[in-house]
């Protein structure tokens, strides 16, 4: 039709496009050609400079170039005077700067400018700052920039209250970005620490030398927490499916850090042994022990060789030291390194005795969650349960609740928490093995509170869908554990922490793997009905059991291997009953 | 003149430059058709034009000029050019769409600096709304409304100012009745803004006619993106949407960021609207939810819901913006435009053009003349000459009395007479333009642009939907806000719209006596300047309104909704009618892809071939150069300015 405008074809334009990409590839080897032949004879000139600015240009992630660039400006720093460097950098970031433009994300540009402000004479930190608010304001989720920004944030001491309000902004624009209630999970400590008369705080001070800013006592002051709880619950509510905010949740929540301390002392006149637990894993390096006031020469081993850190450590005493029953001893076993200590005394006619702290006396399965006034956790779990109605299938929600009802009353609230659990699995089914193993925690955490209420040393757990255990360090003084009926797959390591174990009960379990049968004195007894050892060898670590007398296998596929009776009585010779 | 030059032939005569006709203009020129387009006014954009603040005055002289003459038609001269198988259907030479147009004045009228306004300066404004006004009809206009005998004894203050109605007084008249001036107050601590301020400054406004924003996926931003006329325009996010509720203006959350950082919600409330919002996003899979209100009306629907008395208020009146009565269907449909058109260019789904809506109109005509359309203002059609036999249009005759052959016509409908017409009575909008001194959002930043619901104060009257402009959109001076109010008329603007600008707004000569006492009062924004029409709504009307040639095709005026997709679906409708095997609109190429021939073909830039090409008829006509000037000349732009982006 006559008066249209003639458009060039695609293929006209294709044609077009592909000979100048050719030519600019020619360019550019040749460009890059001569600058690596400038760097082979060391020639740190501005021609260079020139050079690498215009490879960088197109293409910022050239990290050789970069570096050249910095060996070229630094050797200019020895033959220029401040006042051109400082144009030459000033220059350099603008440079950057398009750069950035080109790939907001370069690892290398981003390097380089951090690089160039350290070097800048006088470096104008308010400029860096807007930029960082320019690339900010077009990605809020630009990791590079961030980690910039705290560098400029820390070279020119913004205030931590500017830097909180700037977190503010971000988090109202967009609150699904960890970066920004990260950001604040860092500043609120510093702003609203909680208040040194705490008890915890304070005992902690004389240990701990002036911290610096970043690693200070992570913890917030009451008032502050409230507002910050109910900027979350703000956020939970208008979207309840957004993680950052109930990872920021759980980080107020807290999370308690265990003071560190002696927990247990137990002592055994059968084979002389004394067992200590601690808070925490730790690697003993001077614990001093002493008897009846006299310090003994021991040798503190962890409980199995692989362990550097554990729970749990072990010694022999001098021979005959405690073996007569009708001594009366009193040990007390130092911490030098932490200025604590334990006694246990060992009375006449006993075998054994022992000096703990309670799990229940430490609140030790509460302090997941560490907010002091139960009131305040009452509160969030009524805002939670809220938020659980009108959203009954969220996972945040549910994970949340379980996590608040374990920290204000985990027996009261346990049918709930299975309850819960069981609509966690059916609505996060790629997650069940995670919710059965946090199920299987909370589960061994209240049995052991039930075990310290009842004042006994068994510990009984069957028919619970355990899929994995743990606190094992808690059942050191525990003599016979039923682990019955559950999806336990291994015994792992950690067992061996149940020192004073007498008769174990697993029947109806997976477990192909008994590695934590280890070095257990007083294991008598051990039934494995209906489970997966497979092999002879997998029975090996029994052997290092030296009192273990009955061994019930029944069901287990190694019962089908020949030979089993005549391996298994050499492996285990002081069997005196095995059930095949 | 140029346009006795006219070539007697083209494929496409349009008459008018709204913005439906301009857009047919684009898209026909697009496509290679020879295109006239025409406007008997001396300004772009017909009823979708904007005006500097002298240039609204001069526009409000017209209309009180067009009151007072009777239309005298010169229908001889070109009678010879008729043949004996032809006929003609004249076409009306005076436009009636507007109606009960009523100006108040309220800014001081001392002023310290220029107590008049200098003749150089109104020649400088005349310029910029491209109008060739003579500085006699400026000073003029500047005169009636400021040389007023202010009468303070007059209780009734609204009646005693100028009404400039259907029935017209006389200049004289109107020289008793002019604006009152506020009282003077001596102790003022903030500058006061006067009149010749506004003046003075007058050029820096850009007043728009009719008050519409851009749905950002709306049919106008999908066409500005897909023809590539994008670029000639700028945008601004509106900043705000705001409702008037309990007897106050507050925020409408209605993005998630929004949501989130709302004061007024419960938590519970929050939960409730974004699950009402989400669940609007895809009602369409979830049948369930609301098969049973389909004959039910959405308010109802939302009560069902069980949201709250807020949430109900926001949904219905600020987010959807139905009425009471529309149907859940319809208002689920609105509520799901609506947050589909969120978070495209910003946290509210409107854009505003920069400079005005007029702008738009004049984006296609620039698109148009680009591609070979030409141009006349000032330049109607007296009347169509039709073949008796084939019963269609095959040329006109213009206000020049050349006869211009054409194969289609199309017309903007204040061209038809009432004889061609099947009715008579239309349905109206009413506006009120307000000039006010600060906006009725108290916030850090006062460069917003606003939307602000206001559902029906009464039962019977109607919402009125206002948007409050800064200077930042280039349409009004600093120190003050542009806001426009529109409604779809049950009176006459004044009657619809004034109880809510007193509502919303300080307007001083009514508060003459409570001056002293209302603290509350002076909270709000002052009225400066404000003013009242009834535009007609010709929307409803389609072909078989008018008895005309089935290739005469008219458009219809701006509607009273809040976006353009009515205007562009008309558009798109009647391009396919002239044209239905093209595209409509098809992207422009971009410069450096055409390929000139020799003979045009040396490689200037694009911009410059338009004005070879497009021959733009009466060059000062060319809207662009003068708004591109002010724009450089602009730091602020470059922080506010939004263009829109091709995805």
């Amino acid at each position: 039709m006559h008066g249209r405008v003639k458009v060039k074809t695609t293929a006209q334009q294709e044609e077009e496009k592909r000979k100048e990409r050719e030519k600019k590839l020619k360019v550019y080897l040749t460009v890059r050609d001569a600058i690596f032949k400038k760097r082979t004879n060391s020639e740190l000139d501005e021609e260079a400079l020139q050079l690498t600015q215009q490879l960088l240009a197109s293409n910022p992630d050239f990290a050789t170039l970069w570096n050249y660039r910095r060996e070229i400006l630094l050797h200019l720093e020895t033959v220029k005077e401040d006042e051109e460097m400082q144009k030459l950098y000033e220059a350099e970031l603008l440079f950057i700067e398009s750069c950035l433009k080109v790939n907001p994300k370069s690892y290398g540009s981003w390097h380089h400018r951090g690089w160039v402000s350290s070097r800048l004479p006088r470096p104008d930190w308010k400029r860096e700052l807007s930029l960082c608010d320019r690339c900010l304001s077009l990605d809020d989720r630009n990791f590079h920039c961030w980690d910039y920004r705290r560098l400029v944030v820390k070279a020119s001491k913004v205030s931590v209250e500017q830097e909180l309000q700037f977190t503010d902004r971000l988090i109202g624009s967009n609150f699904s970005n960890y970066s920004s209630w990260h950001y604040r999970s860092t500043l609120l400590p510093l702003l609203h620490p909680q208040p040194a008369s705490d008890p915890e705080s304070a005992c902690q001070k004389h240990t701990r030398p002036t911290a610096s800013p970043q690693t200070h006592g992570h913890r917030v002051c009451e008032e502050q927490l409230l507002k910050e709880y109910e900027l979350v619950q703000n956020a939970v509510f208008t979207d309840p499916n957004d993680q950052s905010a109930w990872f920021y949740y759980r980080w107020l929540l807290g999370r308690a850090e265990r003071e560190e301390l002696i927990s247990c002392v137990y002592v055994s006149r059968e084979g002389e042994r004394v067992a200590v637990a601690f808070s925490k894993p730790v690697n003993v390096v001077n614990l001093m022990l002493v008897l009846d006031g006299q310090p003994q020469q021991v040798e503190w081993r962890s409980v199995h060789p692989q362990f550097r850190h554990s729970p749990v450590w072990l010694c022999e005493l001098p021979p005959s030291s405690i073996s007569d029953i009708n001594n009366e001893h009193n040990l007390t076993v130092h911490w030098t390194e932490k200025h604590t200590h334990r006694d246990c005394a060992l009375y006449t006619g006993r075998m054994e005795s022992w000096c703990r702290e309670s799990a229940t006396d430490q609140e030790l399965f509460r302090s997941e969650l560490s907010v002091e006034k139960t009131s305040v956790l009452q509160s969030e779990l009524q805002s939670c349960t809220q938020l659980l109605e009108l959203e009954p299938q969220n996972k945040w929600c549910l994970l949340t609740i379980i996590l608040l009802m374990r920290a204000l009353d985990p027996l009261g609230h346990e049918k709930e928490t299975l309850t819960h659990f069981q609509t966690l699995k059916e609505v996060d089914p790629m997650r069940s093995s995670y919710y059965s193993d946090l199920c299987s925690k909370f589960m061994i955490e209240n049995t052991i509170l039930k075990m310290e209420y009842a004042e006994v040393r068994v510990f009984s757990l069957s028919d619970k869908n355990l899929s994995t255990l743990c606190h094992l360090d808690q059942l050191l003084l525990v003599t016979h554990i039923n682990l019955c009926s559950n999806q336990l797959v291994k015994l792992p390591l950690q067992f061996t922490m149940l020192h004073c174990l007498e008769v174990l009960e697993a029947d109806d379990n997976a477990i192909e793997n008994l590695e934590g049968l280890y070095h257990l004195p007083k294991l008598e007894e051990v039934s494995l009905k209906n489970n997966q050892i497979s092999k002879i060898a997998d029975l090996s670590p029994l052997a290092t059991c030296p009192k273990l007398t009955r061994l019930d296998l029944r069901g287990n596929p190694v019962t089908q291997a020949d030979d089993v009776w005549a391996e298994l009585a050499e492996l285990l010779p002081s069997l005196t009953e095995l059930l095949l | 003149m140029a346009a006795d030059n006219l070539p007697s032939e083209f494929d496409v005569i349009i008459l008018g430059t709204g913005l439906t006709e301009s857009v047919i203009a684009a898209a026909c020129s697009r496509v290679g058709q020879r295109v006239l387009h025409l406007d008997r006014r001396n300004y772009y954009a017909g009823n979708w034009a904007s005006f500097t603040f002298n240039g609204l005055l001069s526009w409000i002289e017209e209309y009180k000029a067009q009151q007072e003459l009777p239309s005298t038609k010169s229908e001889q001269g070109w009678n010879d050019q008729i043949e004996d198988e032809e006929e003609v259907i004249f076409l009306s030479s005076v436009d009636s769409s507007i109606s009960n147009l009523e100006v108040f004045s309220y800014a001081s009228e001392d002023s310290e600096d220029d107590e008049q306004p200098k003749a150089p300066q109104m020649d400088k404004a005349a310029e910029e709304t491209n109008s060739c006004h003579t500085e006699a009809q400026d000073t003029d206009s500047f005169d009636s409304c400021t040389q007023s005998d202010s009468d303070p004894h007059n209780p009734e203050g609204n009646e005693q100012t100028s009404k400039i109605q259907d029935t017209c007084q006389s200049e004289e008249d109107k020289k008793d009745q002019q604006p009152i001036r506020s009282p003077e107050q001596p102790l003022e601590v903030k500058k006061k803004i006067t009149y010749a301020k506004l003046l003075k400054e007058g050029r820096r406004f850009n007043i728009d006619l009719v008050s519409k924003l851009l749905y950002s996926r709306g049919l106008l931003v999908d066409l500005l993106i897909k023809s590539n006329v994008s670029r000639y325009a700028e945008f601004k996010n509106v900043s705000c949407i705001l409702t008037y509720h309990n007897g106050k203006v507050e925020q409408v959350p209605c993005s998630r960021a929004d949501v989130f950082g709302s004061k007024q919600l419960t938590v519970v409330e929050k939960r409730m609207l974004m699950k009402f919002l989400t669940f609007c996003l895809d009602f369409e899979q979830h049948q369930e939810e609301f098969q049973d209100f389909t004959d039910m009306p959405f308010s109802e629907f939302l009560k069902r819901k069980n949201l709250t008395e807020n949430l109900q208020h926001f949904i219905l009146h600020s987010i959807a913006m139905v009425s009471q009565d529309a149907p859940t269907n319809t208002g689920l449909k609105a509520t799901q435009h609506f947050l589909r058109c969120l978070g495209r260019y910003g946290n509210t789904p409107f854009l505003f053009p920069l400079y005005g809506l007029g702008e738009i109109p004049q984006c296609f005509c620039r698109m148009c003349a680009v591609f070979g359309g030409i141009y006349c203002l000032r330049h109607s059609v007296h009347c169509l000459v039709v073949d008796k036999e084939s019963g269609k249009c095959k040329a006109v005759i213009d206000t020049h009395g050349q006869r211009i052959s054409c194969s289609n016509f199309v017309v903007e409908d204040s061209y038809i007479r009432d004889e061609q017409r099947a009715q008579t009575t239309y349905k109206q909008i009413s506006r009120a333009v307000v000039i006010t001194d600060r906006s009725i959002l108290p916030s850090e930043s006062d460069q917003q642009v606003l939307l602000v619901t206001v559902p029906p104060l009464e039962p019977s009257s109607p919402a009125v939907r206002m948007v409050e402009l800064s200077s930042s959109s280039m349409t009004c001076m600093p120190g003050t806000h542009l806001v426009h109010l529109t409604c779809s008329s049950s009176g006459s603007a004044h009657e619809d719209l004034a109880p809510v600008v007193s509502r919303l707004f300080h307007v001083p000569n009514s508060c003459k006596e409570e001056c002293v006492q209302g603290s509350e009062e002076n909270e709000k924004p002052e009225v400066l300047w404000v003013m009242y029409f009834n535009m007609r709504d010709t929307s409803g009307l389609d072909n078989s309104s008018y008895n005309l040639p089935s290739n005469v095709h008219v458009c219809t005026g701006p509607d009273d909704s809040l976006g353009s997709d009515y205007s562009i679906n008309l558009a798109e409708l009647v391009f396919h009618q002239l044209l239905p095997d093209e595209e409509f609109c098809p992207p422009a190429p971009n410069p450096e892809d055409i390929i000139y021939d020799g003979d045009q073909g040396e490689g200037t830039t694009f911009e410059n071939d338009a004005h070879k090409e497009g021959a733009v008829i009466e060059g000062e006509d060319e809207p662009q150069e003068n708004k591109e000037q002010v724009f450089s000349s602009e730091p602020v732009q470059d922080s506010m300015g939004q263009e829109i982006m091709t995805e």
